[in-house]
């Protein structure tokens, strides 16, 4: 059993952490809490399986595509919808989520409430210490693992970078030093969103594609953040490997309750937040910037 | 001149009026953005376009046509919404009766404003016994109500075990295994208690080893862990009750796994034809019960699927059940010669009616009578891209249950 947990623990953790690291950068630099996060990586699937399935283009055309557009509509709405409302946290809360809302009963109108399946991008199954675990699963720990590296690389070796987390740590600053904070706020959200684009598009074929399928990753990505500390990229990776155990654990002990997998993962971040209201890395955040 | 073009006008409006004033409107209810919806209004719709041809339904004499009224009640994400547009249909559109409904959680609740409004209400989607134990406990009340498809929870149950056992019987006789080891996965809801109990209690005198039971959530969009367990576990069939989209990750992720195990039981969406695609192709040897194959359960059945996928480009499901309910209420109207409720009632009450689904006839709660020959319900399996019906083996048209190589 032990062996089943680690290798389900870690497959499952991949995936949260890929659904993570997009929401805990846009919060962490842009300071914007993006509740339509999980809601533009369900419009990246559904771009995805159109292209895929019914435009029969093939998956990294697919991909690319579904990525990049979405990514630009992402710009788009920050600019007609977050931008003119910024500076007010609870407004943006409220704007972001009916975005999602919007975007639900977009899809809901033009798929219906069917459930849409991806064909893998990789078939087969390897055994790994006696557990069965799909290459496509392999392949979105890849992805996660290649998103992190690619994502800690821009932040920190890169002129963008450097901007990025010098508005973060001062706005007004960084607009005295000529930065212009407003492109630079923008740059933070595509980017934040390519990686949900990617996600969705790497992510969705092991799912299933619904108007519906951004509220649970939502609720599990809010718990990994939090945990992990808002903000903190390596929060985030810590979140997702606690809460793809504590689920895999969950399982494992508990059949009859697998259902409870979330809800014991949302259980440990609130003792988390008692102990340490900033979360596990929250102070180490704000130190690294 | 002027008064003449208004004297046309008036007469064009009110014409359709008059043709109004002699239909007879039915209110479609259901999900209508879903698949059970979809199903809903085109069972209602063939039903409706094949009796107004014939003539309509003659009422005492006089030959009515059938109106239907689309009420789209929203149920997937909202009980007051279903509710809301049952109280819609019946005072602003003024329907005369009532098809339809999907989730028992909505129907419940859509049953009460019906009876407050004493419509006939035809159920074609839930299964929860409360719904005709409300009619057995509260006659004068819920008396409107008849259920149409499926059958109630409990004889859905006892479908089940005698598929289970046709299933095991075959897993002996092939594989040699005498005690073949049964994992039940259940989604967490309320229907599937009873249900899971009594496979606890039964499954071992029936000579099957339970080897645990996994309730993951009914909208859970990854079950690895639970078929990890499930694997280690050793079992050789997989009990699935399952309604929500969990029910495409079961078949999606055992296919994906290689498992050598069968998933056999109630899997909702498994009945559907976008199954296939939806699991992405992965989901062979995955069985459900179902309603609707090209099987002889009626003399009505092969017809009705080969109109119904001619004309929509698809199998139909168990909600499009209300072609059945149309067509009975129609009997019902013809028998008694009005559209009186409380005659209709006790007309509906006496009657045998061969539908496509099976033959219709009620006991005191209002839920049609289960058994061979009554309605029982059908199994198919999913095989290489088909649904394939397998239970029960004595209707012609039935084929082989099959189960992948060892």
């Amino acid at each position: 059993m032990l062996q089943d947990i680690l290798v389900t623990g870690l497959v499952n953790s991949g995936v949260y952490a890929l659904l993570a690291v997009g929401f805990s950068l846009i919060f962490g630099v842009a300071r914007i809490v993006n509740i339509a996060h999980t809601a533009f990586y369900m419009l990246a699937a559904y771009c995805f399986y159109a292209l895929l399935v019914k435009g029969g283009l093939g998956f990294a055309l697919a991909g690319v595509i579904a990525v990049a557009a979405v990514t630009a509509f992402s710009v788009l709405c920050y600019r007609l919808v977050i931008e003119p409302v910024r500076e007010h946290e609870a407004a943006v809360l409220i704007a972001t989520i009916a975005l999602a809302l919007i975007f639900q009963e977009l899809m809901l109108l033009s798929f219906g409430g069917h459930y849409l399946g991806i064909p893998s991008t990789l078939e087969g199954v390897v055994r790994f210490f006696g557990v069965s675990i799909p290459y496509q699963r392999l392949l979105i720990l890849v992805v996660a693992a290649a998103m992190l590296a690619a994502v800690w690389f821009l932040l920190y070796r890169t002129r963008l970078g450097l901007a990025i987390r010098a508005t973060a740590n001062d706005l007004e600053v960084a607009n005295l030093m000529g930065m212009n904070v407003h492109r630079v706020a923008m740059a933070t959200v595509a980017i934040s969103v390519a990686l949900a684009a990617i996600a969705g598009v790497v992510v969705a074929p092991v799912f299933v594609v619904d108007p519906f399928m951004w509220l649970a990753p939502l609720v599990t990505m809010l718990a990994i953040v939090v945990l992990g500390g808002l903000g903190s990229m390596k929060g985030s990776l810590i979140g997702a490997l606690i809460i793809g155990y504590v689920e895999a654990i969950t399982v494992f002990a508990l059949p009859a309750g697998a259902y409870l997998k979330g809800a014991v993962g949302l259980l440990i971040m609130v003792a988390v937040l008692l102990a340490r209201p900033e979360g596990l890395f929250g102070v180490a955040f704000e130190e690294e910037r | 001149m002027l008064r003449s073009t208004l004297l046309a006008c008036a007469l064009a409006l009110a014409a359709p009026l008059a043709a109004a004033q002699g239909a007879i409107k039915i209110a479609v209810l259901g999900p209508m953005a879903f698949v059970q919806g979809e199903n809903h209004w085109a069972g209602a719709e063939m039903a409706r376009d094949n009796i107004n041809k014939a003539g309509g339904i003659n009422v005492g004499g006089k030959r009515m046509q059938i109106e239907l009224v689309r009420g789209d009640t929203n149920e997937m994400g909202s009980v007051p919404d279903a509710t809301n547009t049952v109280e819609r249909v019946i005072t602003r559109d003024k329907a005369d009766f009532l098809v339809g409904g999907f989730r028992s959680e909505a129907v419940l609740a859509m049953q009460e404003v019906a009876m407050d409004y004493k419509k006939i209400f035809l159920g074609a989607g839930a299964a929860h016994s409360k719904l005709g134990i409300n009619v057995e406990q509260n006659y004068d009340r819920y008396k409107y109500w008849f259920r149409i498809t499926p059958v109630k929870d409990v004889d859905l149950v006892r479908t089940t075990f005698a598929v289970l056992a046709t299933v095991a019987g075959q897993m002996r006789k092939q594989l040699n295994k005498p005690s073949p080891k049964v994992a039940i996965l259940a989604e967490k809801a309320v229907w599937v208690e009873g249900i899971v109990a009594a496979a606890q209690k039964n499954l071992p005198a029936m000579k099957m080893e339970v080897v645990g039971v996994w309730q993951p959530s009914a909208v859970a969009t990854d079950v690895t862990a639970e078929l990890s367990a499930i694997e280690r576990a050793g079992a050789d069939i997989v009990f699935t009750l399952l309604s929500g989209p969990v029910g495409i990750v079961v078949g999606r992720q055992m296919g994906e796994r290689g498992m050598k195990s069968i998933a056999f039981g109630i899997n909702v969406e498994a009945q559907k034809d976008a199954f296939w695609q939806a699991a992405a192709g992965k989901a062979n040897y995955v069985s459900t019960l179902d309603t609707y194959a090209k099987v002889q359960m009626t003399p009505k059945t092969i017809d009705f699927v080969n109109a119904f996928e001619k004309r929509f480009g698809k199998s139909p499901t168990y909600n499009a059940g209300t072609h059945d309910a149309i067509y009975l209420l129609k009997e019902a109207i013809e028998q008694a010669g009005t559209t009186d409720a409380d005659k209709l009632v006790a007309a509906m009450e006496k009657i045998s009616f061969t539908g496509a689904a099976g033959v219709v006839e009620f006991d005191k709660r209002h839920d049609p009578v289960w058994g061979p020959g009554k309605s029982t319900g059908i199994a198919v399996q999913w095989q290489d891209g088909k649904k394939v019906p397998f239970w029960p083996p004595q209707i012609p048209g039935m084929q082989p249950f099959k189960m992948p190589s060892h």
